[in-house]
């Protein structure tokens, strides 16, 4: 398990998303509202990119006509087959135990605690005043 | 071989309404007036042609009264030699197709009330559908609280082919007098012919026309479903009734494909269709569509992931089948019991029911 640098946080605001390449796989980065996720970017379904995706929220119901919708953001449809992915947890809702998306630990560090290292960080220049974000995997 | 029918529940036989007096003398003057000054001498459709050979068995043509004309002949030709335990009678005589919803609802009383004195008056091993005026789904609710406390009528009968799909709204009325009364859900192949059988307008032929039925299955499973019936009614069960049965797997992959991609247009249905498929929906077993070498039976069951799905029914006169060969091959002892008794008595509550008198 390593400890990759892929992007700056700036260049995934609240709402955005950036496809990084981890080990040679696609990962994508989500941010909702400030906290980051990490999650592998092939559909388990037909293999389609889900950072190509529509963001929407969670609609749930108890009857007929009711519409719930809470969590908006917070769910990714794949462009493909419209399936809905939570980002939070890498599940789909139509079949939340057997299709899901791989998730890797993700976290933000600023770039004074990147110098130290080991980190693999072949496409960036760290520096020092900005804050990186920083895939497992 | 007989023994082995011992206590089946038949849950598909026809009673066949011998001529219009029959139901005249089921009603109101007014009524009864009505049908002797214009002339009417009975509603029946193109779906069973009174010479098609499938229509009636051969051997169930001979007599007078035919036996699917009397009670007495029912129990001749299947009770009586099989050792049936009961049988439940799914009238078809055809008041959907009457414009009039009055005169839709007085002749649906008429046919059961005919029901309830010429055939489960008759014999104790006879129950039956309530036929309503589904035209109308108040008068439908009005029938169904007037046959109601007899609890010998277990279930509700509609036609497939209707003037909309049966999970809409407007149908709910009778879903919640149904779930009420622990009646079940009867959906018959058959149509009221004020749309064509086929997506695609009117077959030329008898053949397409019996074939397409499978394709209104499609529509009106597809339909309870996704219009959240049995989440709106958790209690309610259907019966699809000569349908063919084995179309329903590939409909169910379908349907649960384009559920995925879609699903938040129903979010109401929570889980897979197939869910709701084994806990609400059953299958009378004739015809069963299967190909000429026969087929596995089992697989099916692996397909749906339950073998509590199908009914026992004869599906009495049509001719579905010779001799006694009333179920497909490939059926050991345990399913053929489940079949045969076990998935009738837990489709239906009303059968454990008493007789009301």
């Amino acid at each position: 398990m390593a400890r990759h640098v892929v992007a700056r946080a700036s260049e995934i605001p609240p709402g955005a998303r950036k496809l990084v390449q981890v080990n040679g796989r696609g990962v994508v980065v989500f941010n909702i509202k400030g906290e980051f996720f990490a999650l592998s970017d092939q559909c388990p379904h037909k293999g389609a990119s889900l950072s190509g995706g529509k963001l929407t929220g969670l609609v749930e119901s108890g009857e007929p006509g009711a519409y719930n919708y809470s969590r908006a953001g917070e769910i990714v449809r794949c462009p493909w087959h419209g399936w809905e992915f939570d980002i939070r947890t890498g599940r789909s809702y139509c079949d939340p135990r057997r299709m899901r998306l791989m998730q890797f630990n993700v976290t933000v560090e600023p770039g004074a605690n990147l110098v130290e290292g080991p980190y693999v960080a072949e496409t960036f220049k760290v520096a020092v005043e900005d804050n990186y974000v920083v895939v497992e995997a | 071989m007989s023994g082995d029918w011992v206590g089946a529940i038949d849950c598909d036989m026809h009673p066949r309404v011998p001529n219009i007096a029959a139901l005249r003398a089921h009603m109101s003057e007014y009524w009864s007036d009505t049908v002797e000054l214009r002339g009417i001498e009975g509603f029946d459709t193109i779906a069973y042609p009174a010479n098609a050979p499938l229509t009636v068995r051969p051997d169930w043509r001979e007599g007078k009264p035919r036996p699917d004309e009397h009670a007495a002949g029912y129990a001749k030709a299947m009770l009586d030699p099989h050792k049936f335990g009961l049988a439940i009678c799914n009238c078809l005589y055809a008041v959907q197709i009457i414009r009039d919803e009055y005169m839709a609802a007085a002749f649906a009383t008429a046919v059961n009330a005919w029901v309830k004195t010429e055939w489960l008056d008759k014999d104790a091993r006879l129950r039956a559908s309530i036929v309503v005026p589904a035209q109308n789904p108040e008068l439908a609710v009005e029938e169904i609280e007037r046959w109601a406390p007899d609890s010998r009528f277990v279930q509700i009968l509609f036609l497939v082919g209707g003037e909309q799909p049966l999970g809409q709204s407007r149908f709910w009325p009778i879903y919640r007098a149904a779930e009420k009364h622990g009646l079940t859900i009867g959906i018959h192949a058959g149509s009221n012919y004020l749309h064509a059988v086929t997506g695609s307008g009117w077959p030329s032929y008898y053949l397409e026309d019996y074939a397409a039925q499978s394709l209104a299955f499609h529509t009106q499973l597809g339909s309870l479903i996704s219009e959240g019936v049995f989440v709106k009614f958790p209690k309610l069960k259907a019966v699809l009734i000569e349908s063919g049965v084995t179309w329903i797997a590939p409909y169910l992959w379908r349907l649960t494909k384009f559920w995925r991609g879609v699903r938040n247009e129903v979010p109401w249905i929570d889980r897979s269709p197939l869910e709701f498929v084994r806990d609400h929906i059953r299958l009378t077993i004739q015809p069963f569509d299967a190909p000429a070498a026969g087929v596995e039976i089992s697989r099916l069951m692996d397909l749906m992931q339950s073998d509590e799905m199908l009914l026992f029914a004869s599906d009495f006169p049509h001719w579905q089948f010779d001799g006694d060969a009333m179920l497909p091959a490939g059926i050991d002892a345990s399913l053929r019991k489940k079949i045969l008794i076990d998935n009738p008595l837990a489709a239906y509550p009303r059968l454990g029911g008493r007789h009301a008198t």
